[in-house]
This record gives structure tokens, sequence and C-alpha cells, in this order.
């Protein structure tokens, strides 16, 4: 790829996201406020403190999680819109794995609901994954049906079951101790960055870190993930060079939903230690936005998971201390998702038309995709 | 091909520079000098504009903000954390008061409470653990809905043409079973032949915000020969209001007075004086004499009752109102027992 292109590929989300404020401060002038002072606090919301970063990094894992996996199931040509799905069934199979494994020590507990937090995720996106393989049933009805029948069962279970004893608020008991994630607090503090201790940021961004090197690795340092990537380019061509294909869309499913299912370390194991009837509100279809905006790359996820998290801690900010609505912030999202995918379209015939023209061959018609080669 | 690159880049540069600017002059800080007592609210789901349970509150805080004098500001949590984080932001802009509008709040409430001893907090519907203490600067306050659903009960069961009413919960839980023990008993009282169909929306928080879903329900209780409907549903039972009008049966209101939405297909409200106990708080706050701990208001405290105003006054006799009043002071007085669930 030329690099031109490759400049392209870096400018367009930065240019979006740039052109997205510029069309949210309108709507603000709409509104009637001044645009200047309504992003300083949007700023100060989310860079304002060390409590602030804190909750933009907190705000950022469950995305990362998310955009990871919508990310990972795309590059095997897959679009998993199950994330919500998959992270209430990780959620609870976490929530039920730290109810009943209580006497466990922390050393134990804590790989084990890890575990069992990806397992719930890949076990609830391996059921679309076999479908499409086995019956090319299309991934993206089913994965929304999916969502329905989590966020339905563990309704269900939490309000008639398992709710705590005496209480009307539609939440479990709280798991044990020692399968807790600790809070960064303290061992910031150590090293001397004061996060307060009620910030919620806990060990759960490590992990987040690591499925981002983990995603990395998988995709371009072993065989799956040159199988993933190849049969999300050309499903035929890939099997005709001997790529199982269907072994390989089932596995890049249940990866995507245990990747998914990992937003319970932060939601269950580092901030509420207990399963909260819908308390994800939507963090799987924020994952699609995110990825979308990252490109479908790990790194790219990060960031863009960065970027939401700024957004989504500032419009608190915005919303408590000015008579601007957070709906704004939904307003620079949306326009940010649309702009990167026309960016897309428009880079790409840019530098199908400088390469087409440097090789002396006629304009093609249909263009090349984004993709990183 | 230059120039091609030019246009993003000059876009970009001017965006960061116009960002850096931004950042530069984010200098106010929030938190009033002139030493004016600031009250936050934060709503539940349903949030500003129910025309029930959360505007109930909401009235409650611009009467304080007119009696008092005080600044206020309020916002709905986009999602479950921002609760908390939405309770510490204003008690780390010393708000003085914050109020969390629904039990739902409960846990967040505790934990902030427990990090800011010097901000007074209120939580509306707190929903405490068996045996629980709340500490000085928390109040849970909490409200008998069964004895005002039993009043509106009894109108209902005296109204009733058909000896069938109806009642359309929001989210299914016990909070909400309360309301339907009250109503049923009611009826029962004014009529013990009559039967009652229940019906609830959903089981989660969203139940309490689908107006939708609440007039498909209520015109398949009204198919039926229902001929009044109470509501416990938020936003929700805007819907069965609407329904009401529709086919011309009668709807009860629930939380605010909801009577003037379709008039004369709104037999009365159960009126849940949310805005009271929030006038309440703050005036203790202002008068010094704020303590925590749960309270609970019923009918002897006005705390619940149901509502007769200009819009439902030709639907309700003479006679009905005197049975009414009787039942009110036998609660009262402790010789009728309203059922909680």
């Amino acid at each position: 790829m030329s690099r031109f292109a490759r400049l392209s590929q870096l400018l367009s989300p930065l240019v979006a996201v740039a052109a997205s404020f510029l069309v949210g401060g309108l709507v603000v002038v709409a509104i009637g406020e001044n645009p200047f002072h309504i992003y300083a606090i949007l700023f100060r919301g989310a860079f304002g403190s060390v409590d602030a970063i804190g909750l933009v990094l907190f705000n950022a894992v469950p995305l990362i999680f998310t955009g990871l996996a919508v990310a990972f199931a795309f590059r095997a040509g897959l679009f998993n819109i199950g994330g919500e799905g998959q992270l209430y069934i990780g959620a609870f199979v976490c929530t039920l794995a730290g109810l009943a494994f209580g006497g466990l020590p922390a050393l134990v507990l804590i790989p084990l609901l890890i575990l069992a937090s990806a397992a719930g995720g890949a076990l609830w996106a391996a059921v679309p994954g076999f479908l499409k393989a086995r019956f090319g049933v299309h991934e993206v009805i089913n994965t929304i049906m999916m969502n329905f029948i989590a966020v339905g069962l563990t309704s269900y279970f939490v309000i008639n079951m398992l709710r705590e004893p005496g209480q009307m608020t539609p939440q479990t008991s709280e798991i044990a101790f020692a399968g807790h994630l600790p809070r960064l607090a303290d061992s910031l503090s150590l090293i001397g960055i004061p996060l307060p201790q009620a910030n919620p940021l806990n060990f759960s961004l490590v992990l987040a870190l690591g499925a981002v090197l983990l995603a990395w690795y998988i995709l371009y340092r072993t065989t799956l993930g040159y199988e993933i990537r190849a049969v999300g380019m050309n499903a035929k061509a890939a099997e005709y060079a001997g790529i199982n294909v269907r072994r390989t869309l089932v596995m890049a499913m249940v990866l995507s939903g245990a990747f998914a299912g990992l937003v319970a370390t932060n939601e269950i194991m580092g901030f509420r230690h207990r399963f909260l009837d819908n308390f994800s509100s939507g963090l799987g279809f924020m994952g699609i936005a995110v990825a979308l905006l990252g490109k479908n790359t790990p790194l790219g996820v990060l960031l863009a998971a960065l970027l939401f998290a700024v957004l989504n801690t500032g419009a608190l900010e915005i919303d408590i201390f000015t008579d601007v609505p957070r709906e704004l912030i939904l307003v620079l999202q949306a326009v940010t998702i649309i702009l990167v995918v026309v960016g897309n379209e428009v880079f790409a015939r840019r530098v199908a038309a400088r390469e087409g023209r440097a090789a002396g061959v006629p304009l093609p018609v249909t263009e090349a995709s984004g993709e990183t080669k | 091909m230059r120039k091609s690159l030019a246009r993003p880049f000059i876009i970009l540069v001017v965006t960061i520079v116009v960002a850096a600017t931004f950042c530069g002059c984010s200098t106010d800080q929030p938190g009033s000098t002139d030493g004016t007592l600031k009250v936050g609210m934060v709503f539940d789901v349903g949030g500003k504009g129910d025309k029930s349970f959360n505007d109930s509150a909401y009235r409650g805080l611009l009467h304080a903000a007119d009696q008092f004098g005080v600044e206020h500001t309020e916002f709905e949590p986009g999602q479950d954390a921002d609760r908390e984080t939405g309770l510490r932001k204003l008690a780390q802009a010393r708000y003085d008061v914050v109020i969390g509008v629904g039990f739902l709040f409960s846990d967040a409430m505790r934990k902030v409470a427990a990090d800011y001893p010097d901000v007074k907090f209120a939580c509306i519907d707190f929903d405490p653990r068996p045996g629980e203490t709340l500490p000085d600067n928390l109040a849970g306050l909490r409200f008998r809905e069964e004895e005002g659903s039993f009043l509106v009960g009894v109108i209902a069961g005296f109204f009733s043409e058909t000896g069938r009413i109806g009642f359309i919960g929001g989210m299914d839980i016990p909070l909400i079973h309360k309301f339907e023990a009250g109503y049923i008993a009611g009826a029962k009282y004014a009529n013990p032949a009559v039967s009652v169909t229940v019906a609830y929306t959903g089981t989660t928080p969203q139940a309490f915000a689908d107006p939708a879903k609440g007039k498909e329900l209520a015109l398949l209780q009204y198919r039926r020969g229902v001929d009044v409907i109470y509501h416990a549903a938020g936003s929700t039972g805007n819907g069965v209001i609407e329904a009401a009008r529709e086919v011309d049966r009668q709807a009860i209101g629930v939380d605010s007075n909801q009577n003037y939405m379709a008039p004369g297909n709104v037999l009365t409200s159960m009126v849940k004086r949310v805005d009271n106990a929030v006038l309440m708080t703050v005036r203790s706050v202002v008068e010094g004499n704020f303590h925590g701990g749960l309270r609970e208001f019923g009918l002897a405290d006005d705390g619940v009752g149901y509502a007769v105003d200009e819009y439902n006054e030709d639907l309700l006799t003479d006679e009905m109102l005197a049975f009414v009043e009787d039942a009110r002071q036998a609660i009262i007085e402790g010789t009728v027992s309203v059922p909680k669930e």
C-alpha cells in the first residue's frame, strides 16, 4: 500500500472526529448555548482531574472488550451484533460462579471467574456461529435474536430466583469477596498517582489491554488468525486454499463472544460485584461503533473505545452542569461514525484513482474496502 | 496530490487549535460562593416529563426553589454506573442536598453518603436491607402506596358497572405489588363481588417507560368488559389513559394528579406526594433539622391520597366520596388494615 493510502487510513477517523465536533458545535449554537463553553465542560469532565481520567478509563474498558468482539468477528466476515447478549451471559455465568464458589481463595477464584465470563460469552456466540457454519443461517439475525433471549433469561432468573433476599431491586446478592478485582486506586497511589479511593477503575483495565494484545497476536501471529483473515477476505478462495471455513467461522465467533463476555470482569468483578438486571444499557451495540471507528484493528479499537469513553464521561458533566442535554454526545458519536464510513469510501476512491493513474490502468468502478494489508 | 492531502490537514490543525482553546478557557468551577443552598436531583428511568413519578419529584424541587430560593440542577443518568458517578459529582461540586428519585439509587446512595458525610442525601422509595440502619446524612423516604391504592380501589369498586376492573403495573416487583394489593383490597371492600384483571408491562425498569405497550394492555382489558383500570406504571400509564379516552372508559392515574390528562376519562388519581417529601427534605435542611433514617409517608400525614378536582368531580357522587372518606378514617384509625402483597 502506498504512503498516501496509509496516511489516508490514519487521517480519515481523525478528520471525522474533528468534523463531528464542528457539527456538534453547530447543534449547540442552534440550542442557543456557547459551544466553546460546552466543550470546555465536556473536556473538564473527561480530563479535569485524575478522578475524571480514571472514569474515562473505567468507561473505556467495556467498550474495548465489545469493540474487540465485533472487530474480531468482522475479520472473519461475520457481523456479530450479539455482543450485548454475549456480555449478559458472560456476566451471568461469572456471577453464578462467584456466588457458588465463595470458599475458594482469590488466587483461584479470580482466574476462574475470568474464565467463566469468557466461557459464557463464547457459548452464547457459538450458537449463531454454528448455525452459520452448518446451515448457512445469517449470523446477523441470529445474534440479534440471541440478544433478546439472553436479556430475557437473565432477567427472569435474577428477578424470580436469584434476587437478593428482602430486596426489590432486581439484582443478585454480592459475589464472594475473593472474586472482586481490586480497584487501581491503591496500586496507583504507590507510584504517586492520586486516584481517589472511590474511583471505580479496577484491574480489568489491565485485562482489557491484555485482550488488545491477545487479539492482535491471534489475528496476525497465529495460523488461526491467518485463516480468519483469509476467510474474511474471500471465503471461497480460502476454502480452495485448503482452509476449513466452517471451523474457522465457529472459532471466530467463539473468540468474539469470549471477548464480549469479558465485560463482566469490569462490570461484575471490578465494579458492582453483583448482577443487576439490565445493567448494560447497550455496551454491546456501542462495540459495533467502536469497531467501525477503529477500522477493525485491535489498536484502532483501543483508541476508538477511549474516544467514546471520553465523550460518555464528558456527557455526564454536560448533563449535570449545563442546560444542554446529554443527547448532544449521541449526535457527536453518530456524526463521527457516518463521517468515518463516508470517509473510508472517499479515501478508497482517491487511492484507487491515484494508484490506477500511476499504473496506467483505467479507474475501477468498484472500490477496495478499507482493509489494511 | 499535495493538494488533496493539504485540505484534511488544514481542517485537522484548525480543529486541534480550536480544541486547545476550549481546554484553555475551562476555568469556571462549579460551586456557589454566595451561600445559597444547592440542591441536586437525579431522576429514575422515564425521567423528567413522565407526568407521573419523576415529575412529582421535580415539582417538589421547583416548589422548594420558589419557597427557599435554592439553586438546583437535575439530570437523568445514561447508564447504570452513572448513578453513582453522578451522585458523587454533585457531592464533589459541594451541593448541600442530593436527592435520588427511585429505589434503583439505593446502592449508590449508601456508598456515596458514606464518602461525603457533610452532604445530605435523600432517596425516594429507598430499598433497605433487612435490619439496615441509615447514616445521619441519608434519609430513605418511603410511601405507604397500598393505603392510597386502597382508596382508589374503593372508588373503582364503587364506580364499576360491569363489576370487572383492571390493574396495569409497570415492573413486576414488590414495590408495585403494594399498589396492586391495596387496590384489590379496596375494590373488594366496596364491592365483594368485583373481579380484578391484573397485568404487568415487563420485568425491567424499561417497563415504566413504554406507553405503547400500556395502551395495548389497556385496550385488551377494556375489550373484555373491564370499565376501570388503575395503572402503576410511570409513563407507560400515559398509554393506559390514552386507551381510556379512545374507548370512553375510565382510567385511574398514579403518583401525580393525572385527572387533567383526559378529562372525563380519568376517574381519579392515586397521588403519591413525592413532591411533599422533596419539599420537606429541602425545608429540613434549610431549617437545620435534617436527620437521616427511614421515614414512611401514609394517609395520616397526606403522603398518599386520591385526587378530586374540576376534571373528575362530575364522575364522583357525594355518596361515593362519603364512603371513601369513611374508609380513609378507618385506615388511619387502624380499624381497617391494608395488605402489602
